[in-house]
């Protein structure tokens, strides 16, 4: 090529676009990434299929998959806003991504804008799988959708506050055990698989108070109980959300 | 607007805790040139660096960049400023074309990613995720995005830090081309010969401080002489040289048969010398003219220890 191919011609592209592109970049890198797929399919299927079809746990009257299938959606939306967030956030600090990206045109908040989005691209794709894995074992869900979205928003809102809590104030590799281990945790204390009235009653209180336990019980009241919008819940979830975004954006470090 | 200097430092104090990286530090960079701050390991180069690409504010000090303020006029400089860390900033995951076509595209006007890829030898990347490229290959894709979006200006801190020297020539002719398409270029390096090929300007940092700061020519000239070496038959008669030359010339033979001859060494000293020996029936076998370096001034003026 001739003189002048480098001739500055500066500008930042339009801010729809450059949304546009770091949502589609982040989805290709999580979906790329055979760790964090493990966590956001193949766990929250297999615990789907085989809790249904193998009676291990006691979940109550009617069908096993009623019970689960809110369960295992709340924690697709815990594993990809929370685990999953955290940990790609940690190495993405670790790696210089968020400080190279801060002296591109693309301004922070779109970044976090662009993360959102990408985190609602994959839980949509989640809902998708699990509902078409919950139906092939006989699902038959109540209530309406407008409860399920506001439950499946808030929950996001909140996971994602006290991910990128984790991921700007830790080390990736303290984040990568943690994550994986409060994931694990409230899997087990949250009202996911096992009820919550099979814990000692003080517990079961202290728990439902958890953001996995509030998304699990809130879809679990609609979509097994055809319950209208679960207030209780939601006002749990807008709580740990206003507390995680809220601390996150005072204390985030980006190198 | 030509007048102007690209970024304009003065008395920029940088600190972390208790210990001061940057102490009082002056710089200008004159729009379209490239300019070269070399320094020894913990010189405070990176630091200044990452001030004037908005990553720390001064803890004492002014940093203007095409005129304005790093850290307040962020958003505005952003897109007319390209940036090559130091190492990392890019996903472990993803291939180097594909973030280089990211890159472009949060830009308006954006180089042709292909060429790109083909003038800095990309292409063998293929599919290989980041995290298992060469550190050459990483550098050379670093070195891209800091251009692709095709700024006014671009800070480079070590681009050739890690190259083997087809990739470092590579960098280099990207510099030259980017300096004759009227690209201002800030680069930090190690290496002499990269301030001596490439730079307009070179500022020695040290200590937090430029020490030394010029042409390469002007640092040249400050320091020792160049001097004219050629070797003959041992105890030629220096006394009879030294009366062809003019004042101020020294000769001598350091070891026998070895001649060196110091001072003004231009083609009419080499002229001199040369017919002294035709005269004297003697071959100047080896003749040589010995330029003092930037690698000679940078060492006198840093030191020679090696630094903790």
């Amino acid at each position: 090529m001739s003189t002048g191919t480098f001739a500055p011609r500066p500008g930042a592209a339009p801010i729809g676009r450059m949304i546009a592109a770091q949502a589609a970049l982040e989805t290709r890198m999580l979906l790329r990434n055979g760790e964090q797929l493990l966590l956001t399919v193949v766990i929250p299927s297999l615990l789907l299929v085989l809790f249904s079809t193998v009676d291990v746990v006691d979940t109550g009257a009617g069908e096993p998959v009623d019970f689960l299938a809110p369960g295992v959606l709340a924690l697709a939306v815990m594993s990809t806003a929370f685990t999953g967030q955290a940990i790609a956030t940690g190495f993405e600090r670790r790696y210089g991504v968020l400080k190279r990206l801060g002296a591109s045109p693309l301004p922070r908040w779109a970044l976090m804008c662009a993360k959102t989005l990408s985190v609602l691209v994959t839980e949509v794709l989640q809902v998708a799988l699990l509902a078409l894995i919950a139906f092939g074992l006989g699902w038959s869900p109540q209530g309406g959708p407008l409860p399920v979205v506001l439950l499946l928003v808030a929950g996001t809102a909140a996971f994602s506050g006290l991910g990128l809590l984790m991921a700007g104030t830790l080390r990736a590799e303290a984040t990568l055990a943690a994550a994986n281990l409060v994931f694990l945790l409230l899997l087990v204390g949250g009202g996911v698989i096992v009820p919550l009235d099979r814990f000692p009653g003080a517990a079961a209180s202290v728990l439902s108070l958890l953001p996995i336990a509030a998304l699990s019980e809130g879809l679990r009241d609609v979509l097994q109980h055809g319950a209208g919008v679960p207030w209780g819940d939601l006002g749990v979830l807008a709580v740990w959300a206003v507390l995680g975004l809220g601390a996150a954006a005072r204390l985030f470090r980006w190198e | 607007m030509s007048n102007e200097p690209a970024v304009r430092v003065r008395g920029l104090v940088a600190r972390y805790g208790d210990k001061t990286a940057v102490d009082g530090l002056d710089l200008d960079v004159p729009a379209g040139s490239v300019t070269a701050v070399l320094g020894p390991n913990g010189a405070g180069k990176t630091t200044v660096i990452e001030t004037c690409e908005g990553y720390r504010r001064p803890d004492a000090g002014t940093v203007r960049v095409l005129g304005m303020d790093p850290v307040a006029d962020a958003a505005r400089l952003r897109p007319r400023v390209g940036v090559m860390l130091q190492s990392g900033g890019v996903y472990p995951g993803a291939r180097a074309g594909e973030m280089l076509a990211h890159t472009a595209r949060l830009h308006a006007h954006p180089l042709d990613v292909d060429f790109l890829v083909e003038l800095l030898g990309l292409g063998s990347c293929g599919r290989t995720p980041y995290r298992r490229l060469s550190g050459g290959q990483q550098q050379r894709l670093s070195l891209a995005m800091a251009v692709v979006g095709r700024p006014e200006l671009v800070f480079l801190d070590e681009p050739t830090a890690g190259l083997d020297p087809q990739a470092r020539r590579a960098t280099w002719e990207l510099v030259r081309r980017l300096r004759a398409d009227g690209v201002t270029t800030v680069l930090t390096t190690h290496f002499m010969d990269e301030a001596e090929q490439l730079a307009d300007r070179v500022a020695i940092v040290d200590a937090g401080r430029v020490i030394a700061g010029g042409t390469v020519q002007e640092l040249c000239r400050g320091g020792a002489e160049d001097s004219l070496r050629f070797t003959g038959r041992p105890g030629l008669d220096l006394g009879s040289l030294l009366k062809a030359l003019p004042d101020g010339t020294a000769a001598s033979e350091p070891v026998p048969g070895t001649y060196r001859v110091s001072g003004d060494v231009g083609p009419e000293l080499l002229a001199t010398v040369a017919s002294w020996c035709a005269q004297n029936g003697v071959m100047p076998d080896g003749i040589a003219v010995e330029r003092h370096t930037l690698e000679d001034v940078f060492l006198e003026l840093t030191g020679r220890e090696l630094r903790g």
